[in-house]
């Protein structure tokens, strides 16, 4: 992974400095709540419900088993114990005391980490694939270009008071598991006809109150002016974004107003100015970065192994979670391991100090020593030998970290809500909870296959409910909490928003309605296939009248077709 | 008219201003808004109304001509003229309307000016750095003995900017 130099560790030191100073500054009262604002916000610094909440950059969701460390005594030293991966890759500290936050940042600075830009109106944190670099598909290795893209956008003179936030993902092939076409700009890579490396560049992406997926801003940009490329959108967007509502201040709604061709048009003309010029990635820069991400000393290694297929046939247990919680590696005898933050009881993405010092020793003794964080709001170990699988399941189950459910209903996506955020109209981690508790039967959530279920707690949509299967988003009506349901969402390559399927649902009576959704998915569904896809084949009607209470018509349907 | 402060940072140092600022309010138009005495900025429209006037008024009369541009304002529409003016300004209505720092670079990079760029209005110590970076070379502020310390916040960057054309990459392969 990318090691600071003195520079970086400069940069970071001197951001802890000018934070402290104006934190202090606003304690001592010459800095209003208004002046303070914009800058703790780029330092990731909310005022929230009960404290303030602080989030910490975990840039494109790498760290070492050192950082996760320190961040696990962060947690507990400034905060209670407990702390929240979110869906950007980021952690989540919710009762940091303000005069103290200066000490966090120190802290992190020690081990090469920072909070810088993690909230504001300027280039957040960049996100990408938790499989980065071992996933069989991938066209390039992302990370180098996130860390470059790291570089660049820390401190950007130019746009650090953008309209609005500004959320960019890289994704490495085809697969697109970052997600590129909800963020504001995507990256692709992709080769040409020629065989070079590039980018499929999207923009115009964002969840949120205006949902939109990222259109193609540029089928191939050449890496070497990935740089230039970007001063130029982004030189547009700060000059021209709307700043007079902040509803329509983000840049999909620019690209939306202007439309894709014309805003492409002015990209051009923009960059026509800067292409070439000194800010021309250089090969040399490119190897220099590539380098830190070089592939670890791997051991030569059979394909299968045998103590690993001989515990899957011993243990059910084992089997389940093998089945969805190891993934492939492009190294032969290697695996890579999701360990769930989503166990039954447990608010999703949240992990306690010792869990994350367990796994941080986890990935030290199996791997080496490195964890990524994931936009589902889990922890993968990315090089696992697959003779040590059974082992680490059994460390990692012991610590509540084994849950086999990746990707499966239970495998919630939820934002803090109502519990922790200001802006929230519901609690969405009591209704997550209710969730596992519905669905506690394993067997039966294996069952249902992979179902995205998403929840947000208002419309800024931190929870990515547009793009869930199953979306649910907050709501308030007069004084209650319901939840709209939205059905049809996708994710990566197969991107898709959700649609509304009927007025929102009491907040009780929503697992019920999920039960009754997944029901109906049960009776229609085809052998093998997944309930986005016989959504996608039978469309929402009947899912809809499910989720009502009106579930007839489903079993009625099934009884003619197999009459 | 306002007066920008007694006092400002320009070229590092603080300095008295002996500037005034220009500003249309209610019923001034571009055309007939009056011209007070001493060195002055006035705005886009002014400029754009009344060039040969100003022009006149620093020749013959030895006042110094400054313009200042607002957020909204297209710096390409004083590219032709930045050599008749003494003092480039630029306002910043709000501390969080970033469309300045563009302005500035703009100015700088594509533009050629090389002159006196001051920025003005909401912006305090804690944007100096970045003010800096971007081109300006003046800044009204309050309290500018204590603001001047923030210009080296950060005594490096990642990035090409006005005062820097070479990113750290380019520079650290040239120095090695």
């Amino acid at each position: 992974m990318y090691r600071y130099n003195d520079i970086d560790r400069l940069l970071v030191r001197q951001r802890v400095t000018q934070f402290r100073d104006q934190t202090r500054r606003h304690l001592a009262g010459e800095l209003s709540v208004d002046e303070f604002r914009p800058l703790r916000l780029q330092n990731g610094l909310y005022i929230q419900r009960h404290a303030p909440m602080l989030r910490l950059a975990i840039p494109y969701g790498l760290l070492s088993s050192k950082q996760l460390r320190t961040l696990a005594s962060v947690t507990r030293t400034f905060d209670r114990g407990s702390a929240h991966f979110s869906t950007r890759q980021n952690l989540q500290l919710n009762w940091p005391e303000l005069a103290r936050v200066p000490d966090i940042l120190e802290e992190l600075a020690n081990v090469e980490m920072h909070a810088i830009q993690t909230s504001g109106n300027c280039i957040r944190n960049i996100t990408t694939d938790p499989l980065a670099g071992v996933a069989l598909q991938e066209v390039s290795d992302p990370r180098p270009w996130a860390e470059i893209l790291r570089q660049w956008s820390t401190f950007h003179p130019e746009f650090a008071y953008l309209p609005r936030k500004f959320k960019i993902a890289v994704s490495g092939g085809p697969d697109d598991a970052a997600n590129v076409r909800i963020h504001d700009l995507g990256l692709q890579l992709v080769k040409n006809a020629e065989g070079e490396v590039g980018f499929r560049v999207w923009v115009g992406g964002g969840l949120g109150r205006t949902p939109i997926l990222a259109k193609v801003l540029r089928e191939f940009l050449p890496w070497p002016h990935l740089l230039t490329y970007f001063d130029a959108v982004l030189r547009l967007y700060n000059l021209h974004g709307r700043r007079d509502d902040m509803y329509k201040a983000r840049i999909k709604i620019l690209v939306q107003s202007l439309g894709i061709e014309e805003f492409a048009h002015q990209v051009e003309a923009e960059w026509a100015h800067l292409k070439d010029g000194p800010a021309t990635l250089t090969e040399a820069e490119v190897a220099r970065v590539a380098a830190h991400f070089a592939p670890p000393e791997y051991e030569t290694l059979p394909k299968l192994d045998a103590g690993f297929e001989s515990a899957k046939r011993h243990d059910a247990e084992f089997a389940a979670w093998a089945a969805r919680n190891v993934h492939e590696h492009r190294v032969p005898g290697y695996a890579a391991v999701t360990l769930s933050l989503k166990a039954t009881g447990h608010a999703p993405g949240d992990a306690t100090s010792e869990q994350m010092e367990i796994v941080a020793d986890l990935a030290e003794r199996f791997g080496f020593a490195e964890i990524r964080t994931t936009v589902q709001q889990n922890l993968v170990l990315p090089d696992i030998r697959k003779r040590d699988l059974f082992s680490l399941w059994q460390a990692a189950r012991a610590a509540g970290l084994a849950t086999p459910n990746v990707g499966l209903l239970t495998d919630i996506v939820a934002c803090p809500g109502g519990d922790y955020c200001s802006l929230a109209n519901a609690k969405s981690l009591p209704l997550a909870a209710a969730l596992q508790q519905r669905f506690s039967d394993r067997a039966q959530v294996a069952d249902l296959g992979e179902i995205k279920l998403n929840i947000s707690g208002c419309v800024n949509a931190c929870g990515h409910h547009h793009v869930g299967h199953i979306g649910l988003l907050g709501v308030d009506k007069q004084g209650e909490e319901h939840y709209q349901i939205t059905l049809g969402g996708a994710w990566g390559i197969e991107a898709a928003l959700g649609k509304v399927i009927g007025p929102a649902v009491l907040a009780e009576e929503v697992p019920q309605a999920i039960e009754w959704i997944v029901d109906n998915y049960r009776v229609y569904r085809r052998p093998h296939e997944r309930f986005i896809d016989t959504l996608k084949r039978i469309g929402t009607e009947s899912f809809r009248d499910a989720a009502y209470g009106n579930a007839e018509s489903g079993q009625d349907a099934k009884e003619i077709s197999n009459g | 008219m306002a007066n920008l402060s007694t006092k400002l940072i320009r070229d590092r140092v603080i300095v008295e201003d002996t500037w005034q600022v220009l500003t249309l309010i209610a019923d001034d138009t571009p055309e007939t808004v009056g011209l007070p005495a001493g060195p002055l900025l006035v705005p886009l429209p002014v400029w754009q109304a009344r060039k040969s006037e100003l022009v006149r008024r620093k020749r013959e009369q030895g006042e110094p001509l400054g313009i200042w541009l607002d957020t909204q304002d297209d710096p390409a529409d004083i590219d032709a003229n930045l050599d008749d003016f003494s003092v480039v300004g630029v306002r910043f209505p709000l501390a969080s309307d970033g469309r300045g720092y563009s302005i500035a670079t703009l100015l700088r990079t594509r533009y050629g000016y090389r002159g006196e760029l001051r920025a003005f209005g909401s912006i305090g110590r804690d944007h100096l750095h970045y003010l800096w970076r971007v081109g300006f070379d003046s800044f009204a502020v309050k309290q500018p003995e204590l603001a001047i310390a923030s210009l080296d916040d950060f005594s490096e960057a990642y990035q090409a900017a006005a005062n820097q054309p070479l990113p750290l990459f380019l520079r650290r392969a040239l120095s090695a």
